[in-house]
């Protein structure tokens, strides 16, 4: 899996849809709902149930980091199951919005 | 990662949103893209290096933008402003490419090898007329520069300022929230292309998901009337436009109840002005924000509620503060260094030193960027106790009037041309309605120089902003002992003489 910035992908569980903002500085692998991400342009509809340990969903607008690898995400869709790098859950990055400048 | 990323996910998320234009006219972001596709493969079908655009705002602009971004020709926007002269170097300086001109500066433009004119008109009707087209995504391009643009050099003839894709969306992705304005959002866009809010206006509309509306060409009464009839909730301007929409609004009686922000930058606000606007739109929130084409737009900026709590206190310290660029971004590193490049302590002048994903701090062909990433603006400023950073201006003098940069360097060539000029100096000095004005102090051979002529050899040899509007004679010019031309004792001395304005 190369999650290399501007990489687009998708959950196998649900709806979410996820653009990578930085990249792991260690190869792993990204899960939503408890399952392996798929590329975007994958063509299966998404299956399968999500992990109730993997359920708190994924919001659009919002970006989710795993501190120890670096990873950031953002939700480009939102989706029912919650992000994770390697099985360790992401977090919520809690940034204020700046306002308009341009 | 590349611009059209941006747009590719807000039309993914939200298709049927309005993009760019006005009431039925208006493309939503399905079609934004599509279009923009459809120029992408025309642009990549023509084989030529670069895309450059010389024309008035409207929304092929953003369109024509995004599809160089996808095709991965650098988009080159000219300003229309320049002499013919001037513009028609830029244009060589631009091939190999396609030149997207407006009708009406299409004589403007002399043949030049490699550079295929297109009429804007003939531009529209392939691309911006008709339904929505079928498209796919096109291959992704290889060519991580995303713009090309032309900044007024200092010395003499303008540098290509290197925008790269991952400058452009680092700055978006770390100051706005994906999709974070809501439906009926619109912002009004009067900077021109070749100016970088142009740009970043483009990028962070498409990923905030708000509605651009553009007026082709700034007039005061244009902005006041399409902002109350599109209902416009955001606006940028720079300072000399915000000074004429407030007389606009004062004769017209126009409170514009929908605006809910309005950023400012690009030059010195006078403190008249801003606190008349705050008196005047009470309703809106007014950002500062400073930022250079290099540094890929706004660097630092002071927010709604630091206007407000400046402008209703008694204490000195924060009051001034209505003056600031305010705080540097949070993805932004930003220093005051002294000439030796140590850094300043608070309230220490010297030189604006910053570091972030967004700073290109690049040329073509030249990296003005160190080692370790630090980019010297060149503008001068300072830091108060609470982090407020004061922007003083350009370290090397050049004018920056009502937006636009002039070079005091060629109108001082200009002048030294004529026999009675024994020295000069053309300065910038601190004005009320431009932010500054260009003057001339002149050494004068025979005691009694002819001002009126060599005001109109520079109105028409450059232009007419370029032109002195306050001529002085001196005996001599200060130097320093190297020989240096002490321009800022001479700005000192002038500034009150000419402030009256």
């Amino acid at each position: 899996m190369d999650l290399k910035p501007g990489s687009r992908w998708k959950s196998a569980v649900c709806d979410a849809q996820l653009v990578v903002v930085r990249p792991p500085k260690t190869p792993g692998e990204l899960q939503c709902g408890g399952a392996a991400v798929v590329p975007i342009d994958d063509p299966v509809a998404p299956s399968g149930s999500i992990d109730a340990a993997f359920a708190d969903s994924v919001a659009i607008g919002k970006r989710y980091v795993d501190e120890e690898s670096g990873l950031e995400v953002l939700g480009a869709k939102p989706g029912k199951g919650s992000l994770a790098f390697n099985g360790a859950a992401m977090t919520i990055k809690g940034a204020k919005p700046l306002p308009a400048s341009d | 990662m590349r611009t059209s990323l941006l747009l590719d996910i807000a039309a993914d998320a939200c298709p049927d949103r309005a993009a760019l234009g006005c009431g039925d006219d208006a493309f939503d972001f399905n079609s934004y893209r599509a279009r923009a596709r459809c120029v992408a493969a025309w642009l990549a079908g023509q084989g030529k290096a670069n895309t450059a655009f010389l024309g008035m705002n409207g929304t092929a602009l953003p369109v024509l933008f995004f599809a160089c971004g996808m095709a991965g020709t650098p988009f080159v926007p000219l300003n229309y402003r320049l002499s013919d002269g001037e513009l028609n170097k830029l244009v060589a300086r631009s091939a190999p490419s396609i030149l997207i001109v407006d009708d009406d500066m299409l004589p403007r433009i002399a043949a030049a090898a490699g550079v295929e004119l297109i009429a804007r008109s003939d531009f529209e009707a392939e691309f911006m007329a008709g339904p929505t087209p079928d498209t796919h995504e096109p291959p992704e391009a290889e060519n991580d520069i995303a713009v090309l643009l032309f900044t007024s050099g200092t010395t003499g003839d303008p540098k290509a300022a290197v925008l790269r894709h991952a400058n452009l969306t680092s700055y978006v992705m770390a100051s706005v929230e994906f999709l974070g304005a809501d439906e009926d959002e619109a912002t009004l866009v009067s900077v021109p292309a070749y100016h970088i809010a142009g740009i970043s206006a483009i990028l962070t509309a498409a990923y905030g998901g708000r509605r651009i509306v553009y007026l082709p060409a700034f007039t005061a009464e244009d902005w006041v009337a399409t902002a109350a009839a599109e209902g416009i909730t955001h606006a940028m301007v720079v300072p000399t436009m915000l000074d004429r929409i407030l007389d606009v609004m004062a004769a017209t009686g126009e409170t514009l109840p929908a605006l809910r922000a309005l950023s400012y930058g690009g030059g010195k606000m006078p403190e008249t002005v801003i606190v008349r606007a705050l008196a005047m739109l009470p309703h809106v929130a007014f950002v500062n924000a400073y930022g250079l084409t290099e540094t890929s737009s706004t660097i630092s900026l002071l927010g709604a509620d630091d206007h407000r709590a400046a402008f209703a206190s008694d204490d000195p310290i924060i009051r001034r503060r209505i003056a600031s660029v305010g705080q540097p971004l949070p993805s932004i590193e930003l220093e005051i260094r002294r000439d030796d490049g140590t850094p300043c302590g608070t309230g220490e002048h010297g030189e604006i030193h910053v570091r972030g994903e967004q700073v290109s701090g690049e040329y073509l062909h030249k990296k003005a960027i160190a080692e370790d990433g630090w980019f010297a603006t060149n503008d001068a400023g300072w830091i108060d106790e609470g982090g407020y950073l004061f922007v003083e201006g350009r370290l090397d003098d050049v004018i920056v009037r009502g937006g636009e940069n002039i070079s005091p360097g060629e109108i001082e060539d200009l002048l030294r041309s004529f026999d009675d000029i024994a020295d000069c100096a053309v300065l910038g000095i601190p004005c009320e309605r431009w932010g500054e004005k260009v003057v001339a102090v002149i050494v004068s051979r025979s005691g009694a120089p002819d001002t009126a002529a060599m005001a109109t050899a520079i109105r028409e040899r450059l232009r007419s902003t370029k032109t002195p509007e306050a001529w002085f004679v001196r005996d001599e010019l200060p130097y320093n002992e190297t020989g240096k031309l002490l321009r800022r004792i001479l700005k000192a001395e002038l500034a009150e003489a000419v402030c009256a304005d």
